[in-house]
């Protein structure tokens, strides 16, 4: 498989308001790598050539592109991090530019690195004590987890439906070759060649356009994660369409009528948002109150930052108050809604169980809201939240597994022209299927076997 | 009161004659074990209770592996076959499988005489009810066999290859017989043996169609099948001169939707749909009325019309199987074009019976939980006589090779079509018989039919079942294999008019400057037989060196391909996991990863790798802390 490559890359700084950025890059091929990406300013250096633990000036490229100003350490195995040649490059322009440069040196033949996996090969090589062995395990299943859960957080909706459509399609022709190897005498494979290049070109013209049309919006849409939680009827919805400017929630009087989470993108000064808005509480038996209120909590944890909505016309009850209480060390704004209403309550007692920002708003006037926008911008600068960068890194996994995957299905067309027999062109587009499933958390194996008895009735 | 029993003592005690009982008794006396082996009937040794052939896709490399090894399989069909075809003939060279059909009764008769001219083999007509063991030390041992009239067998290793005789039941309709295939005695108290000792056994069912009377077939209404022209004999130490007899045909014809209306009429009979039959069937080996159900679309399926043999008029109605009621059957065989008289020898049924989740055994095929104890073939739940044969084969050279105090053989997964049966069988929840398929093998482009004494003769060797100058002669083989592809990488040749003429009758494109003879070769419109002539060194190469040649270097890039995969492979393969290991105290370990760890025990982080449930991460957790310990 293409993806076996042993040379991994990856961002190591955290992401966030610094301006250095360091690239990582580990394994039998970084040296190489670097040199194909890094002109250094003496144009005779040699990068291989140079010492260990040696630094050196220059520019990153891609082809004929420059793309950062860079410092680049070279450090040779064993005594590396990893215990595995090592190249570190200190970005200077910031978080984009250093993503460009990762783009850069994966282009170049490194691979992005699997959640955790710098510290395991560091492990596994012996650069770390035994007694450590316990928190790189977490630090592995946790990263993991992690992954997993933003790629299907983010991968709903068009893209992932996509992708599974076309594994299904390739997952097919697969098991149709495969049933008539296994059982030449029900399933023959004559003429089949042609009907499959339609498949494959059609298949290829697909992801081709995902591809370029995730070059800006890319297959996971990034922004700050912005949840909108609070009470029925306090005005979600309405700060949700306010904030995206369309009718996209249903807003009446009635409370509950969100019945879904509701997803928009939008952009505010240049920052990305994802906003989210939640169910609100349903029905007012405590039961399902504590359901509601949990659902909330937990929106708001995976949440970079939350807007909690207020109704000021009513009196706020215990579960406003545990909210806010929970939601203390988080990035909040409280949103002080309907001061077109006579208030029930005050921003000074609000403020009694809360230290986050309360903006006055009214949605029905639509005062306020420039206030808040104002606010979130300043904790972007700030540095107080910050886009996601695990999900940047899952995007660049998804997108690179697509790139295979087109990869694979050439050489199934170059199969084809070759007059490969159909056994041949089953392994790439076995291939191909894997690099899809690699994003949808699938394999091919026993996939296969069902494919084929479901689909193809075999013999005796 | 003490009875007087008769009491003997053995090296190895194989329960079954089936074709892997055979290869076991076979294996571990040919390797210096004192043998013997049970049956229910010494007249049912080598039976073939269902399909009369040996051999087809995939199953075709299992019988050629066997035969690399040292199994009976291949020659035995070799000497007993009356039509045989190379399947796949057009695709690639990975996927070409040969395929035979067998007299079964000279197939029988054959293996028997084999059997009894082979020392140290005792063959016994006795039913094993109980197993016989020790305890010491928390580790259980086997120690011998109990038969049902009394008499007990010691021995050192004891391999179960019961087949499908454990508690058997066979039906159609609302006929039950409890009794093992073709009406022969099932076994019904081994079970309960099993039991006791801590193993687990779930059930399975499978089915044949019926016999009919050749002389009651209107073979005019049907497309006549040949054997392939030149024969290619299964086994490497088959002379091919041997095998060019005259062959019998098959027959090919279709059900319709008559067949189909008498089924649909009748589907509230079939014991499968009225839930009287509980044991899970075959998906890829479905009965016509499984059919008809499952793919309703359909409106004909084929029908493969087979001798059973040169000795009698049977005909094996192949695609038919069913277990629907006797007076259904007779009605929709008679749909079919030129079955309308058919006369039925045998009906049609499905049989139901005991096997285990092979889980419970290491990859040698012994036991975890009990020493000695070994078990192969359709007792592990697979089908078809090829996979029997060659865990039947694996059973008895382990069992021997312990005995012997040398390492078992594990085959892995990148050696042969047997590793990936194993493998699958052991580390896999499998929820229905199992057949081998060429797509189970995912580096079955090394793994070919072709090269299967390439790939195994060493580890025939190993056990003691292959000779040194079998093995020295492969050995050689594959030196001349290497020398002659450098020959054709290293030899360039210009344009010449016979070069030309080659180009040209097989629409080639021309030289446009020198080329190496391995770079023409590669060429999809040519071969290393088409471009012989251009070069004088090519004759002195024996055809099966030069066959080797030509799939190497025509397929090289893909096979580099696999090669590159295997290599990664073998390393986790090669990372062991204690036998002891206690996954409860494996920190960060998720539930379903610990769950199926303990319940399938693996024993390489590779095989762990393969086990539902367990992630990526896992694996990665899992190394970690073996490293720690």
């Amino acid at each position: 498989m293409l993806r076996s490559d042993s040379t991994i890359a990856a961002i190591s700084t955290a992401p966030g308001a610094s301006g250095i950025g360091i690239v990582r890059i580990s394994g039998p091929d970084a040296f190489f790598i670097a040199e194909k990406v890094f002109h250094p300013k003496n144009k005779e250096k040699r990068i291989k050539e140079q010492k260990s633990h040696t630094i050196h000036y220059g520019w990153i490229f891609d082809q004929e592109q420059p793309v950062d100003e860079v410092l680049l350490m070279l450090m040779k195995a064993p005594h590396t991090y990893t215990g595995e040649d090592t190249i570190e490059i200190d970005c200077h322009g910031g978080i984009y530019s250093t993503r460009r440069v990762l783009e850069t040196v994966v282009k170049a033949g490194a691979r992005i690195s699997e959640p955790g996996e710098f510290t395991k090969r560091a492990f596994l090589n012996g650069r770390m004590d035994l007694s450590q062995a316990e928190s790189v395990m977490d630090v592995i299943e946790a990263k993991n987890e992690n992954a997993l859960k933003s790629s299907l957080k983010h991968l709903r909706g068009m893209v992932y439906s996509k992708i599974e459509n076309i594994r299904e399609r390739l997952l097919y022709e697969i098991a149709y070759i495969e049933s008539a190897l296994d059982d030449p005498e029900h399933y023959s494979l004559d003429n089949y060649q042609e009907s499959l290049k339609h498949t494959i070109d059609d298949i290829i013209n697909e992801i081709v356009k995902l591809l370029s049309r995730s070059q800006n919006g890319k297959l996971i849409r990034e922004g700050i994660r912005t949840v909108i939680v609070g009470k029925p009827n306090a005005g979600k919805s309405s700060l949700m369409n306010l904030l995206t400017g369309e009718e996209k929630a249903i807003v009446t009087d009635i409370a509950g009528t969100t019945r879904d989470i509701l997803d928009e993108y939008i952009n505010l000064n240049g920052i990305s948002l994802h906003l989210i808005d939640t169910a609100g509480i349903r029905k007012t038996d405590d039961y399902v109150e504590k359901i509601g209120v949990e659902k909330a909590i937990q929106a708001a944890d995976d949440a970079d930052l939350t807007l909690f909505v207020m109704d000021s016309s009513t009196e706020p009850d215990d579960n406003d108050r545990y909210i806010l209480k929970l939601l203390n060390d988080k990035n909040v704004i409280i949103l002080y809604n309907k001061t077109d209403l006579a208030p029930k309550v005050t921003i000074e007692e609000i403020q009694m169980d809360s230290s986050h920002k309360v903006i006055p708003v009214s949605m029905k006037e639509e005062t306020g809201i420039e206030e808040l926008e104002r606010e979130i911008t300043e904790m972007f600068f700030k540095g107080n939240i910050a886009v996601n960068d695990e999900l940047y890194i899952t995007n660049e996994r998804q997108m690179n597994a697509l790139k295979d995957c087109v990869e694979c299905l050439r050489l199934v067309q170059n199969g084809i022209q070759d007059q490969l027999p159909e056994d041949f062109l089953s392994i790439d587009l076995r291939d191909a299927c894997d690099c899809l499933g690699y994003i949808t958390g699938e394999t091919v194996g026993e996939d296969l076997v069902e494919e084929i008895f479901s689909r193809f009735c075999m013999g005796k | 009161m003490n009875k007087k029993i008769v009491k003997e003592q053995y090296d190895v005690v194989v329960v079954g004659a089936g074709h892997a009982g055979c290869e076991a008794a076979l294996a571990a006396a040919r390797t210096g074990m004192r043998v013997i082996m049970f049956t229910v009937s010494v007249e049912s040794i080598a039976l073939m209770p269902c399909n009369p052939n040996i051999g087809g896709s995939s199953k075709g490399h299992l019988v050629r592996e066997v035969d690399a090894l040292g199994g009976e399989m291949g020659r035995n069909i070799d000497k007993t076959f009356i039509q045989s075809k190379m399947l796949n003939k057009s695709k690639g060279p990975a996927v070409h499988s040969l395929r035979a059909q067998a007299d079964k009764q000279a197939y029988t008769t054959e293996m028997r005489k084999t059997l009894e001219s082979t020392d140290n083999l005792t063959i016994r007509q006795a039913e094993v009810s109980e197993l016989l063991y020790e305890c010491t030390n928390n580790r259980t041992a086997i120690t011998g066999v109990r038969t049902f009239s009394g008499a007990e067998y010691m021995a050192k290793a004891v391999i179960l290859c019961t087949g499908t005789y454990l508690k058997a039941r066979c039906i159609y309709g609302d006929v039950c017989y409890y009794t093992g295939p073709n009406g022969l005695q099932a076994a019904n108290y081994l079970t309960e043996s099993l039991k006791k000792l801590g193993i687990e056994i779930v059930r399975f069912k499978t089915g044949t169609p019926a016999r009919i009377d050749g002389r009651s077939i209107d073979y005019s209404k049907m497309e006549e099948q040949f054997g392939d022209e030149v024969v290619v004999p299964f086994s490497f130490s088959t002379d091919p001169a041997d095998v060019q007899i005259e062959q019998k045909s098959c027959w090919l014809t279709y059900t319709n939707e008559k067949t189909h209306n008498i089924i649909r009429e009748n589907i509230d009979r079939s014991p499968l749909y009225s839930g009287e039959i509980s044991g899970t069937g075959p998906r890829y080996c479905p009965s016509i009325e499984d059919k008809v159900v499952r793919f309703a679309d359909k409106n004909r399926h084929q029908v493969f019309i087979e001798p059973e043999g040169l000795y009698t008029n049977e005909m094996y109605i192949g695609g038919m199987s069913s277990s629907l009621p006797e007076d259904v059957q007779f009605a929709m065989y008679r749909t079919v074009p030129g079955l309308e008289n058919a006369e039925i020898v045998k009906n049609a049924y499905a049989i139901e019976y005991d096997c285990l989740p092979a889980r419970q055994l290491y990859p040698t095929l012994e036991f975890k939980t009990v020493d000695g104890l070994y078990s192969a073939g359709q007792l592990n739940g697979s089908s078809g006589y090829e996979e029997a044969a060659a865990q039947g084969l694996i059973a008895g050279i382990n069992a021997s090779l312990k005995i012997r105090g040398k390492e078992q053989i594990i085959l892995d997964r990148s050696e042969a079509y047997i590793g990936v049966l194993i493998d699958d069988l052991v580390t896999k929840e499998n929820r229905e018989p199992y057949r081998m398929m060429t797509s189970r093998a995912e580096y079955r482009l090394l793994l070919r039919q072709d090269n299967a004494d390439l790939r195994l003769r060493k580890y025939g060797y190993y056990a003691g079942l292959i000779d040194r100058d079998t093995l020295d002669k492969t050995e050689e083989k594959k030196k001349a294999i290497e020398k002659e592809k450098k020959r054709l990488e290293e030899t360039f040749i210009g344009s010449s008019d016979i070069l030309d003429a080659i180009l040209t009758e097989n629409e080639s494109p021309m030289l446009k400057s020198g080329s190496s003879l391995a770079d023409l070769v590669k060429r999809p419109e040519l071969d290393y037989e088409k471009i012989s002539v251009l070069d004088p060194c090519a004759e002195s190469a024996p055809k099966d060196v030069m066959e080797q040649v030509n799939i190497e270097i025509k397929y090289e890039g893909y096979i580099e391909r696999q090669r590159r995969q295997i290599e990664k492979f073998q390393k986790l393969e090669n990372k062991k996991i204690p036998e002891n290991i206690d996954y409860d105290q494996v920190p960060s370990l998720k539930t379903e990863a610990v769950q199926n760890l303990k319940k399938f025990r693996p024993v390489s982080i590779g095989q762990a790798s393969r086990i539902s449930g367990v992630t990526p991460s896992d694996i990665s957790v899992l190394m970690v802390y073996l490293k720690k310990q």
